[in-house]
């Protein structure tokens, strides 16, 4: 088992006629995720890397009963995609796309309020990755042969530092049960408390990797729920030690604006709550193994 | 992207919050001009720079006749002013506003934010205007009044009438701190900020709730369905290193240090800066060449981070997922062979085609240094950055 997204997972992609997303859309096939369809308003009945495109994701969802989309769409339209998505009964969104308005993103979270917590979408993005499961299915951009399938948990706000955690393990003969990135931007979908809910309750995940960065409260909102709540060993690597303080720093989100939310405060926070802290990038694989 | 006061005022006011008249300068005859053109016997003279905190470095200067007016305004003008929120080389000053003095009875702060905790836009307002919000929350943390802003159906009066009560304002002043709050938060909502900062907002001697200064800052993303707020983008404002770097369609940052880095995606380049530091050595840059990098893109980088006179060593820094080791690879091999560098290049490459990038490099019969993970590759630019500077 995973969490969010396995081999049987029927997946429809958003703006599935793009150039980029139909380049990941084959990726993610041949990696054995189960593609049903796509979206894209005004190009329905027509095929696309060998699955059906609708105009709605309504008419998707009655045709192929997807349950989980990947959000392939620019960034003035992405956020009434993910509203759409929401509306329709999809059960897992992961929105891949890079600049939208942090207004618009307030928009879809109020949004995504207005259904019961046992029909509400999980979004995970935007401005991130996506979601692998290694060995079952992936949802997004990622190079997925970097992961190996095990009993290991990652969750990160970066693409790239999720690819060095998930390669060191490798590299150690360890696997990933599911990596989860939760992207960049200041207003996001999921939080790294939200995803490691699901990994404390995830009978195939033994030990969790965090990543994180400067900027925002929800490194320090994880370490609580670390402290309180979890009983599975969690490992974490903060980035931007040497961030000045007022600049953003390539994510949206990763800007130093309060109290606590410094790497080094964030590390202070999370070692105190009995996190594993990593110093260096390149020893995540290793205090992992350390605590196996 | 950050704005000038006076436009941040010009905005706000078309939202219903009251400003001081004033007028715009670009030299000091037009300056005692404005001051003349307002009336009055009292101005207040003002840099024009995207930083706070110029009343303490002499950037802002109170006036009695149009004289002083001139001569304070040519002390300013072409200036660079070095405040806690420039940084070391501070920034020029090229325009002035000059305002009509008001009578100050009382000075508040009023913030509007994007919470991150609860996702929304909250107001921030302390009484104890004209200090920084950073130093209030340190020293005065009880005196800040907060309202959150449900999306759904924007701010109520009711709370800008709980914020105005809470700061202890008149009651016969409720309806302008109610008119100024709203304006602000429509200005807000409206035109995509994601800060709007007025501070002081002042009681005057005459009974009206007026923006003494104002700075607003916004959202990068949503510029797009704002071409006349993206006008008013001052590159005089920004770091140069910064402007062609965004003109090339790079994400970069300068910094005070003297390894340039190169590499794909922000967290990866933020954790690259950081393993520097760990390894004795200070980064000169931020920058993120994205995923899908071609050697053209890989050779702009690596320009525009040599053209950075301070750059004593570079470290390339790729994990490639949809980039590919090999184009990155050609990418350095091609710049280093048309414009050779005397300061070391140390190159880690991870990732898709790996293999043949290694091998590109090798067979270039370049001075390239390899590394396989990030730490060897940081301390390896440090160690030959030390050699370098010790010959």
């Amino acid at each position: 088992m995973a969490i969010l997204l396995d081999e049987n997972t029927k997946v429809i992609v958003q703006g599935i006629t793009g150039k980029m997303a139909r380049f990941h859309t084959k990726e993610m096939m041949e990696y054995g995720t189960n593609v049903v369809g796509g979206v894209v308003p005004g190009k329905g009945g027509e095929i696309c890397e060998g699955v059906p495109v609708f105009n709605t994701v309504r008419e998707a969802v009655a045709a192929t009963g997807a349950e989980a989309t990947l959000v392939f769409v620019p960034p003035p339209f992405a956020a009434d995609s993910i509203m759409e998505a929401a509306d329709n009964g999809i059960r897992y969104a992961v929105c891949i796309t890079d600049g939208i308005p942090a207004q618009d993103m307030i928009r879809v979270k109020r949004y995504m309020k207005r259904y019961r917590e046992a029909n509400r979408m999980v979004l995970t993005g935007p401005n991130c990755a996506g979601t692998i499961s290694p060995g079952k299915a992936f949802l997004g951009i990622m190079p997925p042969h970097i992961f190996e399938e095990g009993p290991v948990g990652i969750v990160g706000r970066s693409g790239t530092l999720g690819y060095e955690a998930g390669s060191q393990l490798k590299d150690l003969g360890i696997g990933v049960s599911t990596s989860v990135g939760i992207g960049g931007d200041p207003i996001n979908g999921s939080s790294f408390k939200d995803i490691l809910m699901l990994f404390e309750n995830d009978p195939d995940t033994t030990h969790v990797v965090l990543i994180g960065e400067i900027g925002g409260p929800q490194e320090a909102e994880a370490a609580e729920y670390i402290r309180d709540h979890m009983t599975k060993p969690v490992v974490a690597y903060i980035a931007g030690l040497t961030a000045p303080k007022g600049r953003t720093m390539g994510h949206a989100g990763a800007i130093i604006s309060a109290f606590g939310e410094s790497a080094s405060e964030k590390v202070e926070i999370l070692s105190a709550a009995g996190v594993t802290v990593s110093e260096h990038p390149s020893t995540i694989g290793e205090k992992v193994a350390s605590l196996m | 992207m950050d704005i000038h006061e006076y436009q941040a005022k010009e905005i706000l006011s078309a939202f219903g919050v009251d400003t001081p008249r004033g007028g715009l300068a670009y030299s000091p005859e037009q300056a005692a001009y404005r001051a003349r053109e307002l009336g009055g016997n009292k101005w207040i003279v003002k840099a024009q720079v995207h930083a706070g905190g110029r009343g303490k470095v002499g950037g802002v200067q109170l006036c009695e006749t149009d004289q002083e007016v001139q001569d304070a305004a040519s002390k300013m003008l072409g200036r660079k002013l070095v405040t806690h929120q420039t940084g070391p080389e501070g920034k020029g000053v090229y325009r002035l506003y000059v305002e009509g003095a008001v009578q100050i009875d009382r000075e508040i702060y009023v913030g509007f934010v994007l919470d991150r905790t609860t996702q929304r836009i909250m107001i921030v307002a302390s009484a104890e205007g004209g200090m920084e919000i950073e130093d209030i929350s340190a020293n005065r943390p009880d005196s800040i009044v907060r309202a959150v802003i449900d999306p759904a159906v924007g701010l109520r009066e009711f709370q800008a009438r709980e914020v105005s009560f809470a700061l202890k304002v008149e009651p016969s002043l409720t309806q302008q701190m109610v008119r100024t709050l709203m304006g602000c938060y429509r200005a807000f909502r409206d035109r995509d900020a994601t800060m709007v900062e007025i501070n002081p907002l002042v009681i005057t001697g005459d009974n009206r709730v007026v923006a003494l200064d104002a700075k607003m800052t916004f959202d990068d993303n949503a510029l797009f369905r704002h071409p006349a707020i993206s006008e008013l983008r001052d590159k005089s404002q920004e770091d140069p290193r910064e402007s062609r770097a965004a003109d090339r369609g790079l994400s970069y940052v300068g910094l005070e240090g003297k390894i340039g880095c190169i590499v794909n995606g922000a967290g990866l380049a933020m954790a690259t800066m950081d393993t520097i530091k760990l390894s004795g050595g200070e980064p000169a840059n931020f920058l993120d060449i994205g995923g899908g990098a071609t050697p053209e893109r890989v050779g702009k980088a690596f320009r525009l981070v040599k053209s950075d006179d301070k750059v004593q060593a570079i470290l390339v820094n790729i994990f490639a997922g949809i980039n590919r080791c090999d184009w990155v690879a050609e990418g350095v091999v091609q710049v280093l062979r048309e414009e050779p560098v005397d300061i070391p290049v140390v190159v880690r490459l991870s990732g898709t085609n790996v293999e043949e990038g290694q091998k590109i490099l090798a067979e270039s019969g370049l001075p390239i240094i390899r590394a396989a993970t990030l730490k060897e590759a940081a301390d390896r630019v440090v160690e030959a950055w030390q050699n370098e500077t010790k010959a």
